[in-house]
C-alpha cells in the first residue's frame, strides 16, 4: 500500500469515529448545558466556591466570572513556577524566571500552550500536574463556557440572561473533559505512554552506560492536552516523543481527541438553538476547511520540494518513522485548525508551503473547527458577517438564527476578528524593526521572518505551536507573546458576551421568504468564502512575504 | 466606591477558591486515579516499556539509543560501531543547561528549513555516510538507495525506528561484520518489521533496540 492511500484511510477511519461520537457527545453536551440538575459532587463544589449555581448571570456579570477565575489562575500559576526550587515534589528543578513564567501562566491560562521551557528540563511533578495540567481542564472549560453563552444569546430572547458561568465552567470539567479523559489515558497508557510519579533515573543502554529519563504523569496530561486542545507537550519534543504518542493508533487517537469537542459542539449549537440543520451547516463548513487542508498539505508534503529535502528523497526531517508524511500532515493540519498547537513532527521543517499551510490555518481564526468552544463562537462570528455581507448584497437588514444583526451586533463581530491580526501583524512588525529580537532566528531570509509570523500568530490565536527554531526564552518574545496571548484569548471573548447579551435582549423576527437560510449549503459557501476572503485579505502582504517566497522559490 | 472594591473582591475569592477546588479534582485526584489504574494492571508499560536481555535493562523499546564505538575509560565516541543497525540521525537532540545536576535526554527536534544550508550539509554528509559504510565487497550501495529517514533527523530526536528499507539497506554490512550469511539477517529484518496497524494505520517499521537484541542472539549463538 502506498503511504498516500494509507494516509487516506487514515483520514476515512478518524471520519468514521468522529462522525460515530458526533450525535451522542454533541447531544450529552447540550444536557450539561440545559439541565438544572445538579450532581453531588457539583453541589459541594458550588458550596466550596460559594456561588449559586441557578443564579442567571446577565453578560457583564459573566464577563466579571470569567476574567476574575482567569486572573487568579494566571497569578497562581505564575506563582507556583516562581516557587518550584522550594516546593517538595520539584525532582529538584529549580523556581523558573519572571519572564518565562508569566509567558508560560499567560500561554496555560489563556489555552495556548506556548512553551518556551524545555519540559524536560524545567518543570517538575508539581507545576506540570498540579499547575499545567489543571489548567488544560479549566481553560477548556471557559472555551466551551463562552460558547455555550453566546449559543444561549441566540436561543433565548427579551431576556439579557446567559447562565452561571460557575456552572458552566464546573460542569464541563466534570460531566465532559474529566470523563473522557480518564478513559483516554488508559487507552494511551496500554499503547505505551508513560504514567508514574518516579523523580530522574539512569535506564541502561545496549552499548552499556545509561540514559535519564524524567518520570511523569504524562499519560493523564497528554489526553487533556488534544482534547481541550491546549497542546502543552510534557516534554519538549511535544507528540513526537514517544512517551506520549508512543504508535500510528495512539496518534489517530489523538487527532481524534483534538477533533472530538470542537466538531461535536455544532451538535450541540443545533439542538440548543433547536435546529439540528443549523448545526449541520457550521460543521459541513469547519470539515470542508478541514478536508481541504489535509488535501494540500498531502500534496506538498509528498511532494518535498526544498533543497535538503530533495538530497534526503523526501520530506522526513523533523517527522517519526511511526508516523510517516501522511499521518503527520494529518495532524500537522488538525492541530493548527485548531488552538491545540501540539506537534507530533516539526512544522519548521515542513515544505515552505507546508508550513505556510499551518500558519494560514491559525490565521483563519482557528474556526475550522477551532478550539474547544472558542472554535464554535469564532465560527458563530464569521457566520454573522457572512450574513451581513449577503444582507448588504439583496439591501435587506440581515438576520441570523431569528436574531436582527443591527449595527451593534455587526459592530461587535468587527471588533473581533480585527483583534487577533492587529496583535498578529503589529508585534511581527516591531519585532523585525528591533535589533534584538531578529537574533533569536535559527534559519535565516524568509523562513526566519516565518518563523517570528509564525510566534505571534501562534501566541495572539491561542495555539502554541512554533516554528521552533526560534529562540523565545528571550525578555522580548517571553513578554510580548505573553500578551499576545492574554489578549488575543480575553479581548474576543469580551466582544463575544457583549454580543450574546445584545442577541439575548431581542425579540425574534419571524422568518419570512426572504430570510436567507443558513441550515442550506449555499450557506455553508457563502461561509467559507467569508473566512478565506478575510483571512486571505488581512494576512496576504505578510504570508508573502514570509512561506510563499520560500515555497515558490524551492 | 467601596461597594465595587468589595464586589471585586469577592468575585476574586470566588475564582481563587473555584480554581484551588477544581486543582484538586484535576490536579491531584485524576492523576492520581490514572496513575493507580495504570501501576496497578500496566505497570511496564506506564513504566516506560523498558527492554531486558541477558539480565539487564538495555533501554526502552519506545526510545531510540545510538549504538557507537566505545572509547579507554568506558566512554563512547560518537563514531557508530557499524557491526550494530545504526538509528536515524538525531540532530535535534539537545542538552541540558538550565537544571545541571542532571544530564538529561532532552527530546526535539533541527527545525531546520528545506532551505537551510546546515541541514543541506547534514543530509549530504548523511548520505555519504550511509553509502560508504553499507557498502561492502560485494555489494555497493548508490546514493539512489539511501531512503530519507536514514539522512533526516526525527521530530523527538528518540526516534526508535527505521524504515524497513534502511534496515535492509544496512544488512549485508551488518552481516560482513558478524561474519554471518546476508540472507540469516535479512531474514531477521523481515522478521522484526512490523507492518501499518490494521493494515492502514501508521507507517511499517523496525524497531533498532529489538533487532539489535536478535542479532546479538544470532551472532553469539
Amino acid at each position: 500500500m502506498s503511504p498516500f492511500l494509507a494516509g487516506v484511510l487514515q483520514m476515512l477511519a478518524l471520519i468514521a469515529a468522529l462522525a460515530l461520537a458526533y450525535r451522542p457527545l454533541g447531544d450529552h453536551m447540550a444536557r450539561v448545558y440545559s439541565s438544572d440538575r445538579h450532581l453531588r459532587v457539583e453541589k459541594w463544589i458550588y458550596k466550596t466556591i460559594g456561588a449559586n449555581p441557578d443564579a442567571e448571570m446577565r453578560w457583564p456579570a459573566y464577563l466579571r466570572g470569567v476574567l476574575a477565575f482567569s486572573v487568579v489562575s494566571v497569578l497562581f500559576l505564575y506563582g507556583l513556577q516562581r516557587l518550584q526550587g522550594a516546593l517538595p515534589g520539584s525532582l529538584g528543578f529549580v523556581s523558573i524566571d519572571p519572564d518565562q513564567a508569566f509567558n508560560t501562566a499567560a500561554s496555560f491560562v489563556s489555552n495556548t500552550n506556548w512553551q518556551s521551557y524545555y519540559g524536560e528540563q524545567a518543570m517538575g511533578h508539581v507545576v506540570q500536574t498540579g499547575g499545567l495540567a489543571v489548567q488544560n481542564f479549566v481553560s477548556a472549560a471557559v472555551g466551551i463556557a463562552v460558547a455555550v453563552a453566546l449559543v444561549r444569546g441566540f436561543a433565548r430572547s427579551r431576556t439579557g440572561e446567559l447562565g452561571n458561568f460557575w456552572a458552566d465552567l464546573v460542569r464541563g470539567v466534570v460531566r465532559i473533559l474529566l470523563p473522557i479523559s480518564v478513559i483516554g489515558a488508559i487507552v494511551l497508557v496500554a499503547c505505551g505512554a508513560i504514567q508514574n510519579f518516579t523523580g530522574i533515573h539512569e535506564v541502561g543502554q545496549f552499548m552499556g552506560g545509561s540514559q535519564q529519563w524524567n518520570g511523569g504523569a504524562v499519560a493523564s496530561q497528554e489526553v487533556i492536552k488534544e482534547l481541550g486542545t491546549n497542546g502543552g507537550g510534557y516534554f519538549n519534543a511535544n507528540s513526537a516523543h514517544p512517551f506520549e504518542n508512543p504508535n500510528g493508533f495512539t496518534n489517530l487517537f489523538e487527532i481524534f481527541l483534538i477533533l472530538l469537542i470542537p466538531f461535536s459542539l455544532t451538535r450541540t449549537f443545533g439542538r440548543m438553538v433547536g435546529s439540528l440543520r443549523q448545526g449541520y451547516a457550521i460543521l459541513g463548513t469547519m470539515a470542508t476547511i478541514w478536508a481541504g487542508f489535509v488535501l494540500l498539505m498531502w500534496a506538498t508534503e509528498f511532494a518535498g520540494h526544498g533543497p535538503a529535502f530533495e538530497a534526503a528523497g523526501g520530506a522526513m526531517e523533523g517527522k517519526e518513522t511511526r508516523f510517516g508524511i501522511g499521518a503527520s500532515s494529518i495532524f500537522a493540519v488538525s492541530t493548527t485548525l485548531t488552538s491545540t498547537g501540539a506537534v507530533n513532527s516539526f512544522h519548521s521543517s515542513y515544505t515552505g508551503l507546508g508550513g505556510g499551510i499551518t500558519m494560514l490555518g491559525m490565521m483563519l481564526g482557528e474556526i475550522a473547527p477551532g478550539g474547544v468552544g472558542s472554535g464554535l463562537y469564532g465560527m458563530l462570528i464569521m457566520a454573522i458577517i457572512a450574513v451581513f455581507i449577503a444582507g448588504l448584497m439583496v439591501g435587506r437588514t440581515p438576520e441570523y438564527l431569528g436574531k436582527k444583526i443591527s449595527t451593534r451586533e455587526i459592530k461587535l463581530a468587527a471588533c473581533y476578528i480585527l483583534v487577533t491580526p492587529a496583535l498578529v501583524l503589529c508585534f511581527t512588525a516591531a519585532a523585525m524593526a528591533l535589533d534584538t529580537p531578529v537574533t533569536s532566528m535559527t534559519n535565516s531570509g524568509a523562513h526566519g521572518f516565518s518563523e517570528v509570523l509564525y510566534a505571534y500568530t501562534s501566541g495572539a490565536n491561542n495555539n502554541g505551536s512554533a516554528f521552533a527554531g526560534l529562540n523565545a526564552d528571550t525578555q522580548w518574545f517571553n513578554t510580548t507573546i505573553g500578551l499576545a496571548m492574554l489578549l488575543g484569548r480575553f479581548v474576543p471573548m469580551v466582544f463575544v458576551l457583549a454580543l450574546a447579551g445584545s442577541l439575548a435582549e431581542q425579540t425574534p423576527v419571524p422568518r419570512t421568504a426572504g430570510t436567507l437560510r443558513t441550515e442550506k449549503p449555499l450557506f455553508t459557501g457563502l461561509l467559507v468564502g467569508t473566512i478565506v476572503i478575510i483571512a486571505g485579505l488581512t494576512y496576504f502582504p505578510a504570508l508573502a512575504l514570509g512561506p510563499l517566497a520560500e515555497g515558490l522559490a524551492s | 466606591m467601596n461597594t465595587s472594591v468589595r464586589s471585586t473582591a469577592r468575585l476574586i475569592g470566588a475564582g481563587l477558591r473555584a480554581l484551588l477546588v477544581l486543582t484538586l479534582v484535576t490536579g491531584v485526584l485524576y492523576p492520581l486515579a490514572v496513575t493507580g489504574v495504570a501501576q496497578g494492571l500496566l505497570p511496564g508499560k506506564a513504566n516506560g516499556s523498558e527492554i531486558r536481555s541477558e539480565g539487564r535493562v538495555v533501554g526502552s523499546e519506545l526510545i531510540g539509543q545510538r549504538y557507537d564505538l566505545p572509547v579507554k575509560g568506558g566512554g563512547r565516541t560518537r563514531v557508530p560501531d557499524l557491526r550494530w543497525f545504526q538509528p536515524r540521525p538525531s540532530n535535534g537532540l539537545g542538552t541540558n543547561t538550565v537544571n545541571t545536576q542532571y544530564e538529561l535526554l532532552l527530546s526535539g527536534a533541527t527545525n531546520r528549513a528545506g532551505d537551510n544550508a546546515e541541514l543541506l550539509r547534514w543530509v549530504k554528509d548523511a548520505k555519504a555516510a550511509a553509502v560508504k559504510d553499507n557498502s561492502t565487497a560485494t555489494h555497493k550501495v548508490k546514493p539512489g538507495d539511501v531512503p530519507a529517514d536514514a539522512v533526516t533527523s526525527s521530530g523527538s530526536g528518540l526516534d526508535p525506528h527505521i524504515s524497513p528499507e534502511y534496515a535492509r539497506l544496512q544488512a549485508p554490512r551488518v552481516a560482513e561484520k558478524n561474519q554471518l550469511d546476508v540472507a540469516q539477517v535479512e531474514k531477521l529484518v523481515a522478521e522484526h518489521t512490523d507492518g501499518r496497524i490494521l493494515g492502514f494505520i501508521g507507517e511499517p517499521r523496525v524497531n533498532v533496540l529489538k533487532l539489535n537484541i536478535a542479532l546479538k542472539d544470532l551472532a553469539t549463538r
